[in-house]
């Protein structure tokens, strides 16, 4: 049983990781080109905000009938979490962006950084630790809401706590629940010292 | 070499209208006048982080819609009040930032800016490895003027550089620039609010009122002028 709960946390923890590694690489470009075109950016963050609101049993029962990227299994759970990590990481770029001082963007403005080194070199930075906050929160429901993946048999801890509600075996739900309340807990911890080795770097 | 500045009928919508004026090289012209008169605005348009709705700014006799800014704000120096250093990079990476644009090698940057900091008493030794958010208000200014000054610009745009320190440490910097200037001479625009400033760093005066250049005046002549709102300055002024 021991090495049973072991591989389904090591699932568990693929699933998301693999989701928030994704939405990563989707959110933080998403939301650099939110700060430049603040009409279209606003608009995109709405539909961001609203696929937050789609409750979760129904984001996985809406994606197993769309063909190639739906149906049953880890893909369909991946996805649904990328979907799901997508707010918190484009929001805080967004935030941390605009939060850089002006008089600092003029300044790098004003000595000839040209925009792509402006974004590199000063609003990327000081952006840094807000971004990261992002990705913790990102993470931390993460590893909650893929607990809902078994039911569209995309694995992971959720298989336990599933089979454990069926069978009125409060044992099995723990060894399912348990288990995903450490990893979510491990996982703030580790981004928090991160956040705050970032934060350290840029001193404010 | 230093640059030369004009101002041909040029307007911003709605706060500047119709502004002309030449800084020869070498020149150093005080912009003065009450908050809200326009000087940061026309200061802003000299390299191009607006663009006029009217008119044209030529730098060197070359219109600006003409010119590659990127390059032309590399060979400017800029310094604001407040300093606006990049609070993630040290002293010393604030101010090797134009060297390292321009692709100086380490060496030319360290000596430059070693000289530069001694000079203006922040020795490289002991500040070059501290982030602005450790250093005094006094100090960041300094950090900032080091990193506007360190390329050699060619053209010194400042808007009220100084205002916001205690009354000795801005006499200090006054003092520091003023030398510095007497030993690089570049073209220098300054903004400030303070006639006493403005006199002491400058030889020319252009007095700005709602939006439009209402006197443009050596600085000598200033207490014998008769624009009101120059009358206004003197009289508010402590005068050196």
């Amino acid at each position: 049983m021991t090495r049973e709960i072991l591989r389904v946390t090591g699932e568990h923890l693929l699933i998301v990781l693999a989701a928030v590694g994704a939405a990563v690489v989707i959110a933080i470009p998403l939301g650099i080109w939110c700060t430049r075109h603040t009409r279209a950016g606003r608009a995109a963050l709405r539909v961001v905000d609203v696929i937050q609101t789609i409750p979760s049993l129904a984001m996985f029962g809406f994606l197993i009938p769309v063909p190639f990227i739906g149906g049953i299994g880890m893909r369909t759970a991946i996805l649904a979490l990328i979907l799901y990590s997508l707010l918190p990481i484009v929001r805080n770029t967004v935030t941390g962006i605009r939060g850089v001082d002006p008089k600092v963007r003029e300044a790098g403005i004003a000595m000839g950084f040209t925009p792509r080194q402006l974004l590199f070199e000063v609003e990327l930075p000081l952006a840094l630790p807000s971004i990261i906050a992002g990705i913790r929160i990102a993470t931390v429901v993460g590893i909650g809401v893929a607990t809902i993946a078994a039911a569209v048999g995309g694995g992971g801890l959720g298989t336990f706590i599933f089979r454990g509600v069926a069978m009125v075996d409060t044992r099995l739900i723990l060894a399912g629940a348990l288990p995903a309340a450490a990893l979510a807990i491990a996982a703030d911890l580790v981004f928090t010292a991160v956040e705050r080795r970032v934060r350290g770097a840029v001193p404010s | 070499m230093p640059s030369t500045v004009e101002l041909r009928g040029v307007s911003f919508a709605p706060v500047l209208s119709e502004l002309s004026l030449r800084v020869g090289a070498g020149e150093a012209v005080a912009f003065i006048g009450r908050s809200g008169a326009g000087k940061t605005t026309a200061l802003r348009l000299i390299n191009g982080l607006l663009k006029p709705t009217g008119g044209d700014v030529l730098i060197d006799n070359v219109s600006l819609a003409d010119s590659d800014l990127i390059a032309l704000r590399r060979r400017s120096g800029y310094i604001i009040q407040g300093s606006g250093l990049f609070p993630h990079r040290t002293v010393y990476e604030n101010v090797a930032t134009i060297p390292r644009l321009l692709g100086w090698p380490a060496a030319r940057t360290r000596d430059a800016a070693a000289i530069l900091l001694k000079k203006l008493g922040m020795p490289l030794e002991r500040f070059g490895d501290l982030y602005p958010a450790r250093l005094s208000g006094g100090e960041q200014q300094r950090a900032g003027i080091a990193r506007a000054l360190v390329a050699e610009p060619a053209l010194l745009l400042c808007d009220e550089p100084f205002s916001a320190l205690d009354p000795i440490v801005r006499r200090e910097l006054q003092d520091a620039f003023r030398e510095l200037r007497e030993e690089r001479g570049a073209t220098i625009v300054f903004v400030t609010h303070d006639l006493a400033e403005a006199l002491r760093v400058c030889e020319r005066v252009v007095a700005f009122d709602a939006g439009r250049i209402v006197a443009d005046l050596p600085s000598r002549d200033v207490t014998k002028s008769n624009v009101p709102i120059v009358r206004q300055l003197v009289e508010s002024a402590v005068l050196p």
